[in-house]
């Protein structure tokens, strides 16, 4: 498996921190249900079996935070973006 | 037919032609009483302990492909209830002594080999958190010996003691633990199954549930709509997938573990060895292999086959601790996809929905867990009650915050 790093080009996995689904969005500690969101944040996750949004860190490399699109089922990897990049794009 | 000697002479007196098939590859029926998701080790455990101990025999297996074909068939084979936590420790110590009456319980040869794990410790601190586990279990009533330098070297002489990173100190040992036979462990339940009326269907996967009012009563299958009044589900790296048929949203991510089996050796390792400073796990299986196996991968994957850096670590782990290994020639590797629970731990419990119960979250240490699984979800299923060395792997736990955190790792699945 090889992530292709914005910075960085094309590199091997090794080099990658996996943090896990890129979904969960951290929820407001002064909502009412803050104790339900917080439990469905830390501890529940789709976990699809195909494609997957995920954070992974460029660790060993530029140590830039990465959104990356991959196939749970294949290992493909069809987009990587700086999560910055990402949370621009969506605002 | 029982399996015994006299069974052995007749057969071989008149030509091995009298052996019948183990157990039925059964057509599935209409309604049963209880079906049971999955054909593995445990999904087998569960219905046939469902059908000997709880008298419940109208009990389908349904399996997708063919029986012990998922995790069953790409463990390390290992058994061992070297636990440090009081959530944990009884229930791993109820599948030890399943395991130690279980060939006999089952009239199969389960090849269960009782010749010990081995974990390795590389430091002062090490020690101290091996004696402090020890301890729990000796406490819980398990069989632990810290061992100093000298004892490990009496047991493994050619390990790399004298190693400038990681200076083997001694080790935790439970003489109890050892390997079994994975596929065998699955035929043995599900003949056992079999011969008391279980229906094993193979080739039929579960596509989707069926509703009546807020009860799930049945299953939809690619051979049919099959009703039940209670279903269990046991399809360990499946489970978010199944789940989601429900509607359930599960504290599961699935991953992919690797394992590693080496060309045949003469008999070399005396039991189970674990290097205490990386992660690599090795025993040796009856043909001489050595079967190893280290991290997982790390991300989520259902693909059943890894990645290289892996498998270089599991190989640096190896050479770290036993440098002999060096030139021997891998034969073979596989990947099995884990239901990594957020604790580490498993549930075995009431799904929150009527009808349904789960088996899941057995991470990585699902072989040696197999008889107890079986044993508590049939009890669960049976009685509508936890049986009381499960009563800890509830499914609420990570809302209440009575997680069973073995590493204290947090809510990280990969680093479990």
């Amino acid at each position: 498996m090889r992530i292709a790093c914005p910075y960085c080009g094309a590199r091997g996995v090794h080099e990658f921190t996996y943090l896990g689904d890129a979904k969960p969005a951290r929820p407001d500690p002064a909502a009412p249900d803050a104790g339900k969101l917080f439990f469905d944040y830390a501890y529940l996750r789709d976990n699809p079996e195909g494609e997957h949004e995920e954070l992974w860190c460029h660790s060993s490399g530029c140590r830039s935070w990465l959104r990356v699109k991959r196939n749970t089922r294949t290992h493909a990897i069809s987009d990587a973006v700086l999560v910055q990049d990402a949370m621009g794009a969506a605002s | 037919m029982h399996y015994s000697v006299f069974s052995l002479l007749k057969n071989a007196l008149t030509g091995h032609r009298g052996w019948q098939p183990a157990w039925r590859d059964a057509e599935p029926r209409l309604s049963y009483d209880v079906i049971i998701i999955g054909g593995g080790g445990h999904g087998l455990a569960t219905a046939y302990y469902l059908a000997k101990e709880f008298g419940i025999t109208k009990v389908a297996v349904l399996e997708k492909g063919w029986i012990g074909g998922g995790n069953a068939g790409r463990n390390t084979t290992i058994v061992r209830s070297n636990y440090l936590l009081p959530g944990n420790i009884p229930f791993y110590e109820h599948s030890m002594k399943l395991w130690e009456g279980l060939e006999q319980d089952f009239n199969y040869n389960a090849m269960m080999s009782q010749r010990g794990v081995l974990n390795l410790y590389h430091s002062d601190a090490q020690r101290d958190a091996y004696a402090r586990r020890g301890n729990a279990m000796r406490l819980h009533g398990v069989d632990a010996e810290l061992l100093d330098q000298d004892g490990v070297k009496a047991m493994a002489p050619f390990l790399n003691f004298d190693d400038a990173r990681f200076p083997i100190q001694g080790g935790l040992l439970q003489r109890r633990g050892g390997t079994a036979r994975h596929d065998a462990v699955a035929w043995g339940y599900a003949r056992g199954a079999s011969d008391r009326g279980v229906d094993i269907v193979q080739n039929c996967e579960v596509k989707g549930f069926v509703r009546e009012g807020g009860r799930i009563v049945g299953v939809e299958t690619t051979r049919g709509t099959l009703r039940a009044k209670k279903i269990g589900m046991a399809v360990a790296g499946n489970t978010s997938k199944v789940g989601t048929l429900a509607g359930l949203r599960l504290p599961i991510e699935s991953h992919v573990l690797q394992a590693f089996v080496s060309e045949g050796l003469k008999p070399l390792l005396p039991g189970v060895i674990t290097f205490g400073a990386g992660h690599f796990y090795v025993s040796q299986s009856d043909k001489g292999g050595l079967v190893f196996g280290g991290d997982l991968d790390g991300y989520n994957s259902y693909a059943q086959r890894g990645n290289l850096p892996v498998v270089e670590d599991v190989c640096e782990g190896g050479m770290a601790v036993m440098p002999m290994i060096g030139r021997l020639r891998l034969l073979r590797s596989w990947g099995g996809v884990m239901d990594m629970s957020m604790d580490g731990s498993p549930i075995i419990d009431r799904s929150g929905i009527d009808g349904l119960y789960l088996n899941c979250g057995w991470c990585y240490g699902g072989f040696k867990a197999t008889p107890a699984s079986g044993w508590c979800f049939a009890r669960l299923i049976a009685k509508d009650e936890p049986h009381e060395v499960a009563k800890a792997y509830r499914l609420d736990r990570f809302e209440t915050g009575a997680v069973i955190d073995e590493k204290g790792a947090g809510a990280q699945p990969n680093l479990h």
